[in-house]
């Protein structure tokens, strides 16, 4: 079997000068820096006072919200903020509540009141229920969750008592940063190509077959084991790597984003998507698009893509 | 993405290479960050995994975690090929958790761990070439990672080793240099504030020399805390332009 290899490329510093002309100069900062000896401003995250100057303690942009002075990091756990949807996966089952690793700095907490009963019951959760914990989540599987609440600590307080979170059948799970996930109304998408996403603000991305009939009764508690035909899992595993490509180049991830990766990489073989000029190909088609469509101001369809994509090009 | 700086950095009359990779060296998303520094001839491989709760499950550790700090924990070992003599090195040697508990103690007093109560910071550091100045390269490697890896810290901390050679102080001692007998001054600073965060002194040395010698480290360690500071806001420019949207 021929294995293809390839040997260390010296990397191309993309120059500051290359960005578009119409963004504003941001502050970046590093830790040490001072970024104001005015006292009027409020301390926010990533900042601290030495000696009465606000200074810097991680690496990163400042922002500022009329006297709120904060420092967002580049790379960071996810800090969780309510009402985020986040997929985790089930760490331990405690006493009446359940650990989920969320790629946060401690693990979140489900607890056993936050989760809906089976049959959509409504009643307090007795001594029973709290035995029959490990029917529902065991270790090791998936939840789609939103965060309730979170703890003095940091811990996040998740729950699922919608009919649209819960636990997680077939599919696949795509790890990248918190920071490049979109914030938007929606985290849930049925897309054209065939499957469907969710984006969770975690960093933990869930791609699977789009359900036929939504069986409204058993909520979060029935997963699908029917087997997934072939050409769904071609296009998971094309997604799959649509995400991992946008994902090394930090383009913000939300449904359309992704959308047009995909139609970008119809023309090469799944397992050339990773590969390191194809991504950056894809990636600059991607952004293309993106631009195109919002110059046009209206509501982008693949067909109003295909167009600017081919006035651009001429 | 990795961006890699190779800086020409005089520490002396002769020129010490400074090299520095910082980013997302490995795919492991429990990894945080990694970095990859060569200082003179040292190489070290350096990776700040993530910050966790202290388990449960681990006897004795959940007595270790504070209710109201992060604790940090630093290990450091070196490659059984690093050294001009192959030689293995069982983890727990005594070398291996000082140098550990000299690393822990100069980060306790640059991190902000009030900030993560009842976690833990990792700090992995492996040696992969050593030719002197160990601990000042696996203190310069930790910065970088921790920077990366969007910990809270007061400043960076940079550090570098002086020695006296015939009435001269010289910084950045090289492996003959430090074995030879003579002094060998470790010091690892907060550059900006001017705060020393460890100073470590072996062998004997006059008293009216130790100005001179620890000027000469300072002046040392300001410039590699340039050199350092050059690295990290070329890779933000980076990284921003990429995360413009």
């Amino acid at each position: 079997m021929a294995v293809e290899m390839r040997l260390p490329a010296v990397h191309k510093p993309i120059s500051l000068a290359a960005s578009q002309s119409n963004r504003d100069d941001k502050h970046l900062v590093v830790p040490g820096d001072v970024i104001t000896s005015d006292t009027g401003f409020m301390r926010g995250h990533g900042t601290y006072m030495d000696e009465d100057r606000l200074t810097a303690s991680v690496a990163g942009e400042v922002e500022r919200v009329n006297k709120l002075i904060c420092v967002r990091p580049l790379k960071t756990r996810y800090n969780g903020e309510v009402g985020d949807v986040v997929i985790g996966r089930i760490t331990e089952v405690q006493q009446k509540r359940w650990k989920v690793e969320t790629n946060s700095r401690l693990d979140s907490v489900l607890l056993l009141s936050s989760v809906n009963l089976p049959g959509g019951e409504l009643r307090r959760r007795s001594a029973q229920d709290e035995l029959a914990m490990r029917d529902y989540l065991q270790e090791g599987d998936l939840i789609s969750a939103e965060v309730q609440s979170i703890f003095s600590d940091g811990a996040l307080s998740l729950h699922t008592r919608s009919l649209k979170y819960g636990k997680l059948g077939q599919g696949v799970l795509v790890l990248v940063s918190p920071s490049i996930v979109k914030r938007q109304k929606t985290h849930f998408h049925n897309l054209p190509c065939g499957a469907s996403i969710i984006l969770g603000n975690n960093g933990y991305v869930w791609l699977y077959p789009t359900p036929g009939h939504q069986d409204e009764e058993a909520g979060g508690y029935y997963t699908s084991m029917e087997p997934v035909s072939l050409s769904d899992r071609e296009v998971i595993s094309r997604l799959r790597n649509c995400l991992l490509a946008l994902a090394a180049h930090k383009v913000l991830l939300y449904d359309t984003s992704v959308l047009y990766c995909y139609e970008a990489s119809l023309t090469h073989q799944i397992k050339d998507i990773l590969k390191p000029e194809i991504i950056g190909r894809a990636r600059c088609v991607t952004s293309r698009a993106q631009l195109a469509c919002a110059n046009m101001a209206v509501p982008a369809t693949t067909n109003d893509y295909k167009k600017s994509a081919e006035s651009y090009e001429t | 993405m990795s961006s890699e700086i190779w800086s020409p950095c005089i520490l002396r009359d002769q020129e010490r290479c400074l090299l520095v990779m910082m980013g997302e060296l490995s795919e492991d998303l429990r990894i945080l960050s990694t970095c990859k520094l060569l200082q003179h001839d040292s190489q070290l491989l350096e990776a700040v995994f993530r910050t966790h709760r202290l388990s449960y499950e681990t006897r004795g550790s959940r007595s270790k975690s504070l209710h109201d700090r992060a604790v940090i924990n630093c290990q450091y070992s070196m490659a059984t090929f690093s050294t001009a003599e192959r030689k293995r090195r069982p983890h727990g040697d005594r070398k291996s958790s000082e140098m550990s508990l000299h690393l822990k103690q100069t980060f306790e007093a640059a991190v902000l761990t009030e900030l993560y109560p009842r976690s833990q910071i990792d700090i992995y550091v492996k040696i992969l070439q050593a030719d002197g100045g160990n601990y000042s390269a696996c203190v310069n490697a930790a910065t970088l990672a921790l920077v990366d890896a969007g910990i809270p810290m007061r400043d960076y901390v940079c550090a570098c080793t002086a020695g006296f050679v015939e009435d001269t102080p010289l910084a950045d001692l090289c492996h003959a240099e430090e074995s030879g007998g003579g002094t060998s001054l470790a010091l690892a600073l907060l550059p900006r504030s001017g705060n020393i965060a460890l100073l470590q002194m072996d062998a004997r040395l006059h008293q009216d020399h130790l100005d001179a010698l620890i000027e000469a480290a300072m002046t040392a360690c300001k410039g590699v805390s340039k050199v350092l500071d050059g690295v990290v806001r070329q890779h933000l420019e980076e990284v921003s332009v990429l995360t413009r949207d």
